[in-house]
């Protein structure tokens, strides 16, 4: 049972956020090969160590957020919205709090 | 008579006995006993036979870690079966029963398995049952029954369970010394402190070890230091729980037992409280478990740890024989028979595998007591009760056992084989574990979680250092939390430091052949079972534990596992520590499922979602159907009708007049912006840019892999609003997903989303009549065929109440939705009623809309798909505009393999009797008895069409949009059914109804 440090309310229950996956994948583009469309459709690492994931506020603040996570010791590195417009925002209002 | 109660001393209080019952026999015990001590006190000895070999068994330890005395207690709705007689405490009129024995306890008759025991070895219902197959069920009912622990009690749980979250800086798990000292310097302080025991009693061995403590009797010193905790708000003292579950950021689970102690007519409020704290800090303070030596036939009842015999003694108040031996590599056996010599009880005997164990056994013999040096304990005699033990000298380096013997008499052998700190939940935690060679047990290490070990649970045996360590990690832990050290003193002891002297002994090799070895009471592991497991190949330490099930009982090990590794370790050549540990999971004690399941039953298991209608569906007598956390009317029961010609009549209310049906539990969200068209496009495989204003269209959104999703229609209100639905089951997933795709994926496009299914009731009103009907209703909005017609959108007042209407359909008969603000609902509902003079909408039920859907060719995502269909699969190919620059699923639908003619595909079936087809039956060209057949599609919804009057299906089949017309035959359940293949839509295929004028 986790807990995350959601940037618009604070430190939360893991119960509150639904898991979201990898938040590194990146689609090819429309005309690249079917076998890489189906890596990036399908297949997923099973990372040992840090990875970036994503995951959903959804009993919060519906944000979806970046989770830096050790899948071994469970430690949060960092947490930050998913949405760069989101972030900027956070990043302005916390310059002029 | 062997075991005797003392007249006086102990913690159990001689003026109240209290009257109990041990399989239909009374007993008297006193408050302050447990069923085991009881027990014990009236010579009980065998209290259990054991899992395998039905040999009988008596209690060896006074704790959680017994691996013999599981029992099952109560009766009725109070009834538990696998509670350690050790730790239930005693009652009146407690009833306890053993378990595992047959036709009882006296007179087993499984105890045949004894001597038949060479067939019953690691594995051996794999090796000995498995021919022939067949016979394989009739063995297993037997394995079970044999096998068989506590029994289910036969009726509902007659208790209520409760919760409690909690938050605290340093959660201390363990009230002995080391606990206490701990709880003390954390709140001294400052921190905010939990403490948790679980016992009755806080103490843990100073309840049976004399001490004196800041020159108090240990018992003034435990009341003193318990009162300055009560006193101080800020800590939390929590007897008789146990905390027996360490999770991921210092989340720990415990268990409260409320009132398990009393006898169930006197139990008022909740039984168990389930504790979810989170620690910053955690101080495990566990306490160490005395292990027993591994010799043959080390399994006699009688045969007891010698520290349990001296919490019997010192703490309940019995003494366990009159003659009793004691077996040790260690000093700690020491103190019992120096304790039961106190007592009065002569004819002491300890046997030590050490040539020299200096003081101690001076002391001991200046006691009167017999210590034999070099020596080992190599078998033992006696069928309910052990009665001879043979001693032999220490076997020589090769292993041999020593000629020399002598056989003395007992009626009780005392062990003491060393202790293993409790690292379970240290090991939960994810620490690591050391092995300290000198005490030959793991200790804790290293945690990535914010946990310390203290006391014995940190391999420092005696009380001076578990009152030292204690205090040391309640400041450093406290001060981890921001809080200094304050300047008062720890606790100290007069008692002065001693280490166990303990010189490891993991086996005494047996002279005679054919005598077991446990070495797990529990699952009747056996030495020589470790070894045949090895030789098999099973070396690694996971696999052995699952090959023989060593550690794998209800007590998972707590003695037997440290000599199970040791006998892994001799047989593999290896040492301990490179053997390594299994892993260690929650729980720690047996739990209830109603203390996990809490409040969270019956009618409060899950939330029940109402429409805003519920209340009239409710009066009107409607039958309710679940579906998810909604309940919605399955029909409204006619008194004249049953209830199939009830779903007949709502159906044709709907195909020739006029129905309603409440479908508020559709998904409904409201998406804004000037990008909504764009994000459609991306979003739907069809086309959204030419989508105007007052017009709806119908969207199948796909995921990347091309594969069905949801459904639903998006309403086009003006420029930069829209309403979108989805099905009643995927609206809370459809709102995740897209705003994954707006946060993460899509973040350049300016959207903004609201879930509005709760804001909006809705009613559709469905049928050739229902255009006319609605018209009568509205003054401003225009539903002519020309102004409204199919797949439009409008706002204005319907009955007088502000509404959205789509003209949209599910039935395939012309239909309106009509959204209305939810407190609006139930107006809306009954004015529809009250409207149409005497020819008002018929209210129809989800077995009316389903049938009606069917008989259309309307699929159901999640019913008739299964997550591996294509909008292909289900014949809508002209939703998919691949001309499109990207939408999701785009790439994945022009793959070969997503493109084969022989795919699954949705069918509409026409049975060719008067069966209706099983849902969930598999197609077949023609069914061939006992053949290997694979199946060509399946059965995915089914129903006596009321329309056309005969079983109808849809269902999905290979290939199944070229192999219209074929002749199939479905099979379920031993029945077979001839069906004709035909297109799913099988009530007015071109949607003439909907485009007609009427």
């Amino acid at each position: 049972m986790l807990r995350i440090k959601c940037p618009f309310c604070g430190e939360r229950d893991h119960s509150e956020f639904a898991y979201g996956g990898d938040a590194t994948i990146q689609y090819p583009a429309l005309d690249a090969s079917a076998d890489e469309w189906h890596d990036a459709v399908f297949l997923r690492e099973n990372i040992r160590g840090v990875q970036f994931e994503t995951w959903h506020h959804a009993n919060g603040c519906r944000m979806w957020l970046i989770v830096e996570r050790d899948t071994m010791t469970h430690e949060i590195k960092s947490v930050r919205p998913a949405h760069d417009g989101w972030a900027a925002a956070l990043d302005s209002a916390e310059e002029s709090a | 008579m062997t075991a005797k109660r003392l007249h006086e001393g102990g913690r159990i209080d001689r003026d109240q006995p209290l009257g109990f019952t041990w399989d239909g026999m009374s007993f008297r015990g006193y408050a302050g006993d447990s069923l085991a001590s009881a027990l014990i006190a009236n010579n009980q000895t065998v209290l259990g036979r054991s899992f395998k070999y039905h040999r009988p068994r008596g209690i060896l330890s006074a704790g959680v870690e017994e691996p013999n005395a599981w029992v099952q207690l109560g009766s009725g709705g109070h009834e538990e079966p696998n509670v350690a007689a050790t730790v239930a405490e005693l009652y009146p009129g407690l009833e306890a029963h053993s378990p595992n024995c047959w036709p009882s306890l006296e007179f087993d008759l499984g105890a045949v398995n004894d001597r038949i025991s060479s067939l019953l070895v690691p594995g051996f219902y794999y090796k000995t049952f498995m021919n022939p197959p067949k016979l394989w069920p009739r063995y297993e009912r037997a394995l079970r029954r044999m096998a068989g622990l506590g029994t289910l009690p036969g009726c509902a749980d007659g208790e209520t369970y409760d919760e409690q979250n909690e938050q605290t800086d340093v959660l201390i798990v363990g009230g002995g010394p080391a606990g206490i000292a701990a709880a003390l310097a954390a709140s001294r302080a400052g921190a905010r402190v939990i403490l948790a025991e679980s016992d009755r009693e806080f103490g843990g061995a100073l309840l049976f070890d004399s001490a004196e403590i800041d020159g108090l009797p240990a018992d003034h010193w435990i009341a003193q230091s318990l009162s300055e905790l009560r006193a101080n708000p800020r800590v939390r003292v929590l007897p008789r729980t146990t905390i027996f579950g360490y999770y991921d950021h210092n989340y720990l689970v415990g268990l409260e037992r409320l009132t398990d102690h009393l006898p169930p007519d006197a139990r008022s409020g909740k039984r168990q409280r389930l504790w979810q704290i989170r620690a910053r800090q955690v101080i495990t303070a566990t306490g160490a478990h005395e292990r027993p030596l591994v010799f043959a036939d080390n399994d006699r009842p009688g045969i007891m740890l010698a520290s349990a015999a001296r919490a019997y003694l010192n703490r309940y108040a019995v003494a366990i024989g009159r003659r009793p031996v004691l077996f040790t590599n260690n000093d700690s056996a020491y103190t019992t028979a120096l304790d039961l010599s106190r007592a009065g009880i002569g004819g002491l005997t300890i046997v030590d595998c050490r040539e020299d164990p200096g003081d101690v056994s001076s002391k001991a013999i200046d006691a009167g007591i017999e210590v034999i040096t070099g020596a080992v304990v190599a078998g033992t005699r006696g069928r309910k009760r052990i009665s001879q033990v043979r001693v032999e000298d220490v076997p020589d380096a090769k292993g041999r056992a020593s000629a020399a013997t002598r056989e003395i008499d007992c009626d009780c052998l005392l062990v003491s084989g060393g202790w293993s700190p409790v690292v379970h939940l240290f090991s939960q935690s994810g620490g690591k574990l050391h092995y300290d060679e000198a005490q030959a047990c793991f200790i804790p290490g290293e945690s990535p979680q914010a946990v310390s070990a203290a006391g014995a649970g940190n391999g420092n045996f005696s009380l001076a250092s578990c009152l030292s360590d204690g205090y040391a990690n309640g400041l450093s832990t406290a001060e981890s939390c921001g809080y200094p050290a304050t300047s008062e003193k720890p606790p100290v002891t007069s008692e002065s430091h001693s280490a166990l002297q303990l010189v490891p002994l993991w086996s005494v090799p047996s002279s005679q052949s054919g005598a077991k070895q446990f070495v797990d009471y529990f699952n009747d592991v056996t030495s020589s079972g470790i070894a045949l497991a090895v030789r098999e190949g099973y070396e690694s330490v996971e696999h052995l534990k699952r090959y023989t099930t060593t550690g794998m009982g209800l007590e998972q090990g707590k003695t037997g596992n440290i000599n199970a590794l040791a006998a892994l370790a001799a047989e593999t050549g290896a040492h301990i520590p490179e053997v390594g540990t299994t892993t260690y999971r929650p729980p720690y004690t047996p739990v209830t499922f109603g203390a996990l399941a809490a409040s969270r039953t019956g009618d409060l298991y899950r939330p029940l979602r109402k429409t805003p209608i519920d209340s009239w569906h409710e009066q009107a007598g409607a039958v309710f159907e679940n579906f998810g956390l909604w309940r919605r009317p399955q029909y409204y029961p006619r008194p004249d009708l049953d209830m199939t010609q009830t779903v007949d009549a709502e159906v044709g209310a709907v195909r020739n007049g006029i129905g309603m049906v409440d479908i508020s539990t559709l998904g409904k969200i409201h998406l804004a912006g000037p990008d909504v068209a764009e994000f459609l496009n991306r979003l739907y495989p069809n086309r959204w840019d030419t989508l105007q204003p007052g017009r709806c269209r119908y969207g199948v959104m796909t995921r990347e892999d091309g594969m069905v999703f949801d459904d639903g229609v998006v309403a086009r209100l003006d420029a930069n609003n829209y309403h979108m639905t989805t099905t009643t089951g995927g609206a809370a997933a459809v709102y995740h997903w897209m705003n994954d795709l707006l946060q993460n994926d899509w973040p350049e496009l300016q959207v903004y989303m609201t879930s509005i299914t709760t804001q909006w009731a809705a009613v559709a009103i469905a049928g050739p009549r229902s255009r006319a009907f609605i018209q009568q209703l509205s003054h401003d909005i225009d539903f002519s065929h020309q102004a409204f017609p199919f797949m439009s959108v409008a706002e204005g007042q319907v009955c007088g109440i502000p509404s959205r209407v789509f003209c949209v359909s599910f039935t395939g008969e012309d239909s309106f939705e009509v959204n209305v603000p939810a407190r609006y609902g139930l107006a809306l509902w009954e004015r529809l009623l009250a409207s149409g003079n005497g020819n008002s909408p018929v209210p129809f039920g989800l077995d009316a809309m389903d049938l009606l859907r069917m008989e259309k060719g309307h699929f159901i995502i999640g019913r008739d798909t299964d997550g591996t269909a294509t909008l292909e699969d289900l014949g809508l190919q002209k939703l998919i505009k691949l001309d499109k620059p990207q939408f999701l699923g785009k790439r994945s639908l022009q793959l070969e393999e997503i493109r084969r003619s022989d795919r699954p595909q949705l069918v509409g079936l026409v049975s060719s009797t008067d069966r209706v087809l099983p849902e969930g039956g598999q197609l077949v060209e023609k069914f061939q008895a006992g053949q290997f057949q694979r199946p060509e599609g399946h059965v995915t919804s089914s129903g006596l069409s009321p329309t056309l009057r005969k079983p109808i299906a849809l269902a999905m089949l290979n290939g199944g949009l070229r192999r219209i017309g074929e002749s199939l035959e479905v099979y379920s359940l031993g029945q077979v059914y001839p069906v004709t293949v035909t297109s799913p839509h099988f009530y007015d295929p071109e949607s003439l109804r909907l485009r007609q004028t009427a």
